[in-house]
C-alpha cells in the first residue's frame, strides 16, 4: 500500500479536484505538466540551487540534548526555523515560482493566514521580479501587522478578504476567485498541501527536502536513515507533508501529527480537524473537513493563526483514517508552554503552531532508545507578541 | 418528458432566473416562484446557499450569507418546496456547491428533488469525471438533468465531452469570472458565441454571466437558446423585496 497520491490526486478516498469548469483549464495544465517540469535537470538544478544559496539549505538536523534528557528518549530537531523567511513555506514557493515561470505566467496570487506564506511567495516573486498579489482576511490583516508590512517592503499588494469570517478560508476563496477571473496569465501559488489536485501532491513535492535531508543528515550521525518517529503540526499540514514525506511507505516510522485543539476540542473553539471533521469538500478537495450537519463549512479556532484552518489535507485525512498516523491535539495553553520551555531548554523561541509538536513530549511516552524527529516549522519571531500577552513578558 | 426537456424544444428564447432560496426573508422562496413564473419567466434556478460559494461574486455571496442567518437549510428548502407543484409548472432547477448535497447523501437528496418536483440540478463544483463514474445513474434514476458548465477557456475537445454527458442545455459562462463581476460582452464572448454555434452541438447552450437587462439579454441569446440572470435579480430583490419581480421580467424583455 502506497501513502502517496494516485494519478487523480486521490489518497484513498480523499483528495481529487472538486473544481468548477473556470478552474478546469489552469488545474489540468498543472496536472499534466507538473511531474514533467519537476523532473527536467534545468528545474532540479536552479530549485536545488535556490534551496541551498537563498533559502540556506540543508535546514541543521539537531539533537536536542536538554529537551532529550528531560524527556528520556533521544529528540532531534529539524530546523525548518532557520530557513530564510523564518519558517518551511519557503520551500514550496520557491518550487512554485519556478513552475509558474516555466508555465509562462506572469502574475502570481497567494491566500495567507498569518502571512508567513505571503511573506514567502511576496520573497520569491520580489526575486524574480513578478508581480504579486495576497489575499489575507481583514481580521488577518489587523492582527498580523508585521507580516502585511514585510509583504508591502517586498513589492507585494495585499488585497483584504472581507467576505465570510475573513480569515484565511475567506482569503482561500478570494484567491480562487481571482484565478477565476484571471485564467490566463495568473498562477495561484497554494500555500498548503491542500486544495484540488495536483496541488496536495505537488507542495508535497516540493516540501519533501526536508523529510530527503532528515535521512541524510541521520544516517550521518546516528548510521540509520529511519527514526523511530517523525512530529509535525498539522493545519493544512505542508511542514507536517514535508516531514513525513520519505517515510510515509516505510511502516517501522511512527509518524505523530499534532493538530490545535485550541480551547479543547468540545469547547466550540478548535482547529482539532480529525477529531470534529466529517468527510466533505473544501476547496476543492475531498477530505475531513469541520462542517454543520448541513453541509456548510465552520469556523475554526487556535491560538496558532497558522493551525486555524477547518479542513486538512487529503493526505493527512488519508494518514489517519488509515491509522497511518497518530494524531494528537493540543490545546493553546499547552502549546504556550511548550514554547516556553524549548526557549529555556534549548534557546529556541518557536512559532506557535510548531509550539504544538512539543507539547506531545509531555502527553506521550518514548522508549530511551528511541529517535524522535520533531519538525521545528518556523520560527516564533511573529509570534513575540502573543507570548508576550499570554505570559505577561 | 422532463419538463427542462418540454420546456427546450418552444420555439423561443428562454429566460431563466436564478436566486437565492432564503433570501431576502426565509420563507420568500414559493412566493418568488410563483411570481417569476406568472411574471413569463422560462426557467428557475433555486439557489441552495453555502458558505464558501467559490464561483459566485459579492451579490451572489453576500444573498448566500443572508440566507444561512435567516436559517436556510437543505431539509427547511425541500419544507418550502413541498406542495409548489399545486401552483407552478416551469421547469425548477437547484443550483448549489456539491458539499452541503454530500452532506445531505446524494441518494436521499435526488430523491427528494423528485418528490417535491425539481427538474435538475446545476451543481459547479461537481466535476464530470466524478459525476460520471459514481452520480449519474443516481441522477438518471430520480429523473434529475445535470447541467454542466462551459467556459471560454473550455477546449473544443471537453465541450464535445460534455455535450455528450448531457441531456438538457448546456450552461455557457459568457467569460472568465465570477458570478456579476462583468457586464455586458465584448469581442472575446462574439468568438466564444460564434465558436460554439458553429459545433453544432446537441443540447441547447443557455448563457449565464453578465446577463442583467434588456440588451444583454439579446446579445446573449442571438445564437444561443436562452440567458440566465442571477445577480442583477439579486439585486432587484435587495432594492425592491418580492413584490415587483414582474417589473424585473418586463425589463428584460
Amino acid at each position: 500500500m502506497s501513502y502517496h497520491a494516485n494519478e487523480k490526486g486521490y489518497y484513498g478516498e480523499f483528495g481529487g479536484a472538486f473544481i468548477p469548469e473556470m478552474l478546469y483549464p489552469n488545474c489540468e495544465e498543472l496536472r499534466q505538466k507538473y511531474i514533467q517540469i519537476m523532473e527536467e535537470p534545468s528545474f532540479k538544478e536552479e530549485f536545488d540551487q535556490l534551496l541551498k544559496d537563498y533559502v540556506g539549505r540543508p535546514s541543521p538536523l539537531y539533537f536536542a540534548e536538554r529537551l532529550s534528557s528531560k524527556y528520556n528518549t533521544k529528540i532531534y530537531l529539524k530546523r525548518e526555523d532557520l530557513n530564510h523567511t523564518g519558517a518551511h513555506k519557503v520551500n514550496n514557493t520557491i518550487g512554485q515560482i519556478l513552475m509558474a515561470k516555466r508555465l509562462g505566467k506572469n502574475r502570481i496570487i497567494a491566500e495567507t493566514g498569518a502571512g508567513q506564506h505571503g511573506v514567502a511567495t511576496a520573497t520569491v516573486c520580489a526575486l524574480m521580479g513578478i508581480e504579486c498579489v495576497v489575499y489575507m482576511g481583514e481580521i488577518d490583516i489587523a492582527r498580523q501587522a508585521p507580516n502585511v508590512a514585510r509583504m508591502k517592503m517586498l513589492g507585494a499588494e495585499v488585497r483584504p478578504a472581507s467576505s465570510g469570517s475573513k480569515t484565511l478560508k475567506d482569503a482561500t476563496n478570494e484567491a480562487i476567485r481571482d484565478w477565476i477571473n484571471n485564467p490566463v496569465d495568473t498562477h495561484y501559488i497554494i500555500g498548503s498541501v491542500v486544495g484540488p489536485h495536483p496541488y496536495p501532491d505537488m507542495v508535497a513535492r516540493f516540501q519533501s527536502v526536508i523529510s530527503k535531508e532528515i535521512k541524510a543528515q541521520l544516517l550521518e550521525k546516528e548510521g540509520r536513515e529511519n527514526p523511530d518517529y517523525v512530529v509535525a503540526c498539522v493545519g493544512g499540514g505542508s511542514n507536517a507533508a514535508g516531514a513525513y514525506y520519505h517515510f510515509l511507505d516505510t511502516p517501522q516510522v511512527g509518524i505523530i501529527a499534532v493538530e490545535a485543539a485550541g480551547k479543547g476540542i468540545h469547547s466550540g473553539e478548535s482547529a482539532a480537524t480529525s477529531a470534529l471533521g466529517k468527510v466533505g469538500i473544501i476547496h476543492g478537495s475531498k477530505t475531513l473537513l469541520m462542517q454543520t450537519d448541513d453541509g456548510q463549512i465552520t469556523e475554526p479556532y487556535s491560538i496558532s493563526a497558522g493551525l486555524d484552518y477547518p479542513g486538512v489535507g487529503p493526505l493527512h485525512a488519508h494518514l489517519f483514517k488509515s491509522g497511518r498516523g497518530e494524531f494528537i491535539s493540543i490545546t493553546d495553553d499547552d502549546a504556550m508552554k511548550a514554547g516556553m520551555e524549548l526557549s529555556k531548554l534549548e534557546g529556541i523561541i518557536p512559532a506557535i503552531e510548531s509550539s504544538h509538536a512539543f507539547a506531545i513530549l509531555k502527553q506521550k511516552k518514548f522508549n530511551p532508545s528511541d529517535i524522535v524527529v520533531i519538525n521545528l516549522s518556523g520560527r516564533g519571531d511573529k509570534d513575540l507578541q502573543n507570548y508576550i500577552d499570554y505570559f505577561d513578558l | 418528458m422532463n419538463r427542462i426537456n418540454k420546456k427546450l424544444q418552444e420555439d423561443k428564447k428562454l429566460l431563466s432566473i436564478y436566486f437565492t432560496a432564503g433570501y431576502p426573508n426565509l420563507n420568500d422562496t414559493v412566493k418568488i416562484i410563483q411570481n417569476l413564473e406568472e411574471s413569463g419567466v422560462d426557467l428557475i434556478e433555486v439557489g441552495l446557499p453555502f458558505s464558501d460559494p467559490l464561483a459566485d461574486g459579492p451579490t451572489i455571496q453576500e444573498s448566500s450569507t443572508t440566507a444561512l442567518k435567516n436559517g436556510m437549510q437543505t431539509e427547511l428548502l425541500f419544507k418550502q418546496l413541498k406542495d409548489i407543484r399545486n401552483t407552478v409548472s416551469i421547469p425548477l432547477i437547484i443550483m448549489g456547491y456539491f458539499n452541503p448535497v454530500l452532506q445531505y447523501g446524494v441518494e436521499a437528496f435526488c430523491k427528494k428533488c423528485q418528490e417535491v418536483g425539481i427538474d435538475g440540478l446545476i451543481l459547479p463544483d461537481l466535476p464530470l469525471d466524478v459525476y460520471q463514474e459514481e452520480y449519474e445513474s443516481i441522477f438518471k434514476r430520480y429523473g434529475l438533468i445535470n447541467v454542466f458548465l462551459i467556459t471560454p477557456q473550455t477546449s473544443d475537445e471537453r465541450i464535445q465531452a460534455i455535450d455528450k454527458a448531457s441531456d438538457g442545455f448546456i450552461y455557457m459562462v459568457s467569460s472568465a469570472s465570477t458570478t456579476g463581476a462583468k457586464e455586458g460582452f465584448g469581442t472575446e464572448q462574439k468568438a466564444y458565441f460564434d465558436r460554439l454555434a458553429a459545433m453544432q452541438l446537441k443540447n441547447p447552450q443557455i448563457v449565464g454571466f453578465g446577463i442583467s437587462n434588456s440588451q444583454t439579454f439579446e446579445q446573449a441569446t442571438a445564437t444561443t437558446k436562452g440567458a440566465i440572470i442571477g445577480s442583477a435579480f439579486i439585486k432587484h430583490l435587495t432594492q425592491n423585496g418580492t413584490d415587483k419581480i414582474a417589473d424585473f421580467v418586463k425589463g428584460i424583455r
